[in-house]
């Protein structure tokens, strides 16, 4: 596969295409606003906390395909975790798509999140991937506020 | 296409336009956001600091006065190439966003609450946010005149807000998203009748066509050196004699003063009032030989040469499926910029870097253009007179492979 294929895999472009989860989630208990100043993407994640982990995520806004795509793995991922495992989850995935070292993915434990790897080959749009998971820590934080990945 | 024009010799000129992109010839189609820069420029900023480098309007020695005739002549040689009569006219500054900010930092005492600044939907953010600054603090209202479905400015809409109240219309040329050329004589005529200043952003401009500011009519004009193929880092403001003798200093320190005592000073004249500090010495002479580049090559013909091409290329890449184009004035420059219904720009200009191609994503620092629109941003290929109609195919084929992806 070369780079581009990387990076739109049929996984990418498959939840591009039909996002999970798109759309308001009612009723929630935390959402935050994420956003891009630079290139426009606007994300808003919502999620419902249900003794103790995360009934359920959903997101909102636009963006490029890989902002799109990475939100949609996240409300998957994220769902039935507790504060503690959400927490974890987010910085695998930003290690996963920013660390120094090439990340070693474990496809059965990541699932589609190991298709975000591909962004790394191209650091222009490593901060379209962030977005969703800078946003969702946002969320949960003790003061919401929206938040910016420039 | 015209075929007395010399692509070949002219693409030649510009070193950058040999390279190769991820294995494949670079297609350079992003001058909208700066433009390549010829060997006679490069090598007269090279030249500059080989042989004539040295501050200005200080040392009595040989290289000092050597660098500040550079300069001045610099200055003149822009003078004459953009058509305006003195060069004291024309302000050194770092590029168009500054000459905004300095013309609004030096107008805005003259405002009072409830004076009107009229903008249109289609300004750069730099055309936009020094005036909003200047109306919070001075309580003025700002106007922007709409655009019609093509990218226009709507002008009934325009000649209807033009009114008393209007200090000063600031518009641009030409949009830096769509392409547009906006009828700007009609425009400064009209806020002119009102009593208005008028200020023409032309960093969009500047590069297409021939000008002669003067003719214009307006008050202010100004433009960025790095789109106009010269260096980046150095602009002109120019301003009506009159109406920039009557701002006051911009930045201060050494060089704009004509007297400093302890407790006060006094100013220099325009344009050195506005040019405080060391200024880009370089920048300034890179810039005039940018002008004496291009007239070299001679304007009507690279404007025929680059309207041919954006003829084809609208043509071309208007024929693929699900393209929407955006901005389809009936004057126009080397701006094409459009929509895929199935890919976000970004993914249009990720794919299209992949096979050397360069464009501009995104919402082009013109975000409520884009709101007006009730786009996200658009894809925006934009060409210089070194474009060629292979460049165009090239585009076209790498748009199939995007389509490849996500149709």
């Amino acid at each position: 596969m070369d780079d581009l294929s990387d990076l739109y895999q049929d996984i990418i472009l498959g939840h591009n295409k039909r996002p999970h989860h798109y759309g308001e989630l009612n009723p929630h208990t935390h959402e935050a606003e994420g956003y891009n100043p630079l290139c426009g993407d606007r994300l808003c994640i919502q999620v419902r906390e249900k003794d103790g982990s995360l009934e359920a995520a959903g997101f909102t806004g636009e963006g490029c395909a890989i902002s799109k795509a990475s939100a949609s793995i996240m409300t998957d991922a994220v769902k039935g975790l507790d504060r503690e495992g959400v927490a974890k989850k987010i910085g695998e995935v930003l290690e996963l798509l920013t660390g120094r070292e090439e990340p070693v993915v474990d496809l059965m434990e990541q699932g589609d999140i190991a298709a975000l790897a591909g962004v790394r080959k191209f650091p222009p749009r490593v901060k379209c991937a962030t977005l969703a998971w800078h946003t969702l820590a946002a969320a949960l934080s003790e003061e919401p506020r929206s938040v910016s990945t420039e | 296409m015209t075929s007395s024009f010399p692509i070949d010799r002219i693409r030649a000129d510009f070193p950058i336009l040999s390279r190769t992109i991820h294995g494949k010839p670079l297609v350079y189609l992003d001058n909208g956001a700066t433009s390549q820069k010829p060997r006679a420029v490069i090598d007269a900023v090279s030249r500059f600091f080989s042989e004539e480098n040295s501050n200005i309007h200080r040392g009595v020695h040989y290289l000092s006065m050597q660098a500040t005739d550079a300069y001045d002549r610099a200055r003149e040689r822009i003078a004459e190439a953009i058509g305006v009569a003195a060069a004291r006219e024309v302000v050194f500054v770092r590029g168009a966003t500054e000459a905004v900010n300095l013309v609004a930092h030096g107008l805005a005492e003259r405002f009072q609450p409830g004076d009107e600044i009229l903008l249109t939907v289609m300004e750069h953010h730099a055309n936009l946010v020094p005036w909003q600054i200047l109306a919070q603090k001075r309580g003025v209202i700002l106007r922007h005149a709409p655009l019609t479905p093509e990218g226009e400015i709507d002008m009934e809409a325009f000649a209807a807000l033009c009114g008393p109240k209007t200090r000063l219309a600031a518009f641009t040329h030409v949009s830096n998203a769509l392409g547009t050329v906006n009828p700007v004589v009609k425009m400064t005529r009209l806020a002119k009748q009102c009593g208005a200043l008028v200020l023409i952003d032309g960093a969009q401009a500047v590069p297409h066509f021939p000008l002669r500011i003067a003719e214009l009519g307006c008050d202010f004009y100004l433009f960025s050196g790095h789109k106009v193929f010269g260096p980046d880092g150095i602009g002109v403001l120019w301003g009506k004699w009159d109406e920039l003798k009557s701002l006051p200093p911009y930045q201060s320190g050494g060089d704009m003063i004509e007297r400093v005592h302890l407790t006060h000073s006094t100013f220099r004249e325009p344009p050195e009032r506005f040019e405080a500090g060391t200024p880009h010495i370089s920048g300034a002479i890179g810039l005039a030989a940018a002008f004496d580049y291009l007239e070299g090559v001679g304007w009507e013909a690279m404007h025929a040469f680059e309207q041919e091409l954006l003829a084809y290329a609208t043509e071309r890449v208007g024929n693929l499926g699900g393209i929407r184009i955006i901005g389809q004035a009936r004057e126009k420059v080397g701006v094409l910029s459009f929509t895929l219904a199935t890919a976000h720009p970004h993914d249009i200009g990720t794919i299209l870097d992949t096979e050397g191609v360069a464009i501009r994503a995104g919402h082009h620092c013109a975000q409520p253009l884009m709101e007006f629109l009730g786009l996200p941003g658009t894809a925006r290929a934009s060409f210089a007179f070194y474009n060629t109609r292979e460049e165009v195919d090239r585009l076209v084929q790498a748009l199939e492979k995007v389509k490849r992806y996500f149709d």
